[in-house]
């Protein structure tokens, strides 16, 4: 349906056409904050981060080791799935390919976990070869409370809410488990570019 | 695994109500043919289509309990947006408007999900929460229901009468206001942003372990999350929605 539909007396905003902006988006300067209950607040000497679950032997660091491990830089486009997209967000941490290097694994699914409960579920493939971190700094500061802090997975390539706020942890599963969001009825995957919005998309 | 049940389809509502609720903010009452229902809470993506094929989308909460007949959405016209002028000034009576949903599923409340039931709403974040207030009143359920909704303004209440209505009635809901910028010179309740204080002496307690549901902007939300698990409540029974400046 909607084919051939226009809205009458809708003319919308000077046209942007920006190939960096996905079907459905617009772009936001501000940076919306977007979550399913309370801002958890684990103090550092709590805080821990591990990969358990289909893996020869699991890791875990603290605080303190995580900060130790090799981090990178990048500069990316994330896309909100409630429509808004922000360009060029600056992001500090560690990349996923470092926190299962050497792993011996069979798995083909990951389940980001996360203080508040919270879970997403993404093939390995998508998390791996340069495609996704555990980001700790944002714009040059630490990564506040309600934005995640302090670490946050960062998976710029998929609707947000894979980036799941307040990470603990990967656990890697040979089969996919559906995570909150996407267990009620939200897209399984979640590219923005094929806008896959909600379960079905 | 992943298999996709259902598509959430794109349907072509027809406006058959336009209600000015306050100044800025007016509800859209529609006609939907083919709408499967929805829980108090959920909300829709409207898509609008310019004659050259641009689109905006944004997503707007039901106002209206699975029980109505017609689907209402609530809408805040937002200074700087683009779709909600649109919604708020130039739609009207007779219009066609499409929409997709009911999207949403964990910031819902159904009688079955029990209470007692503490709203907390800043401005139109009181829309969802209205949904869950009508269904209440539709099933003729006695849930205990608590409502503390900050408004700037006695005129920027929006469902106000109808928040009075629901309330003069035996054993049923109990509203709260506060005004955050201004008041009327009578005026004898909370005057201030919610806090921490204001939620101790509203909330039950949390032996009680009342189901909490906050909605509004960011700040709001944040500054009523964070008292509420600070009181004791348990933070899984606390559920938050946002509404941002976010150019809607």
């Amino acid at each position: 349906m909607g084919e051939g539909f226009f809205s009458r007396g809708f003319f919308g905003r000077p046209r942007r056409h920006d190939e960096r902006l996905p079907p459905g988006q617009y772009l936001e300067d501000g940076f919306p904050v977007l979550s399913a209950g309370p801002t958890p607040r684990t103090p550092l000497e709590e805080w821990d981060f591990s990969v358990v679950g289909e893996l020869d032997e699991p890791k875990r660091w603290t605080w303190e080791e995580f900060r130790q491990l090799p981090s990178e830089e990048v500069t990316r486009d994330i896309h909100c799935v409630t429509k808004w997209s922000k360009f060029d967000t600056r992001w500090e941490g560690v990349s996923v390919d470092t926190l299962i290097e050497g792993a011996d694994t069979a798995a083909e699914y990951v389940t980001a976990f996360c203080d508040g409960g919270y879970t997403t579920n993404l093939p390995l493939e998508d998390v791996t070869d340069g495609k996704a971190w555990v980001a700790y700094v944002y714009d040059g500061e630490p990564l506040e409370p309600v934005h995640g802090g302090p670490a946050r997975l960062l998976v710029p390539h998929l609707y947000f809410w894979k980036s799941a706020k307040w990470v603990r942890g990967l656990q890697l599963t040979t089969y996919d488990i559906p995570g909150f969001w996407e267990s009620l009825g939200y897209h399984n995957h979640a590219d923005p570019w094929r806008e896959q919005r909600y379960r079905g998309d | 695994m992943a298999v996709q049940l259902y598509r959430t389809l794109w349907r072509i509502g027809e406006v058959l109500d336009v209600m000015p609720e306050t100044p800025r903010t007016k509800s859209l009452v529609l006609e939907v043919p083919g709408w499967e229902g929805h829980k108090a809470g959920q909300h829709v993506d409207v898509r609008l289509t310019a004659p050259d094929g641009y689109q905006a989308q944004r997503s707007y909460s039901i106002a209206s309990a699975p029980e109505d007949e017609r689907l209402v959405l609530t809408v805040d016209c937002l200074e700087d947006g683009e779709v909600s002028p649109y919604l708020t000034e130039v739609l009207m009576v007779g219009d066609k408007l499409e929409l997709r949903g009911p999207i949403g599923g964990y910031f819902t409340w159904e009688v079955k999900d029990d209470g007692p039931l503490l709203l907390v709403a800043g401005g139109s974040g009181v829309v969802p929460l209205m949904a869950m207030i009508r269904h209440r009143a539709a099933v003729g359920s006695d849930v205990p229901a608590r409502l503390l909704y900050s408004s700037r303004s006695y005129e920027e209440i929006i469902y106000r009468k109808e928040l009075e209505a629901l309330a003069a009635q035996a054993g049923s809901l109990e509203v709260i206001h506060t005004l955050t910028r201004f008041m009327p010179e009578d005026w004898s309740g909370y005057d201030r942003r919610i806090d921490a204080e204001m939620l101790a002496e509203v909330a039950w307690s949390p032996n009680e372990s009342p189901l909490a549901f906050v909605c509004g902007p960011t700040p709001l939300v944040e500054a009523v999350g964070t008292a509420l698990v600070g009181l004791g409540h348990e933070p899984a029974r606390v559920k938050t929605e946002r509404f941002g400046a976010t150019g809607g």
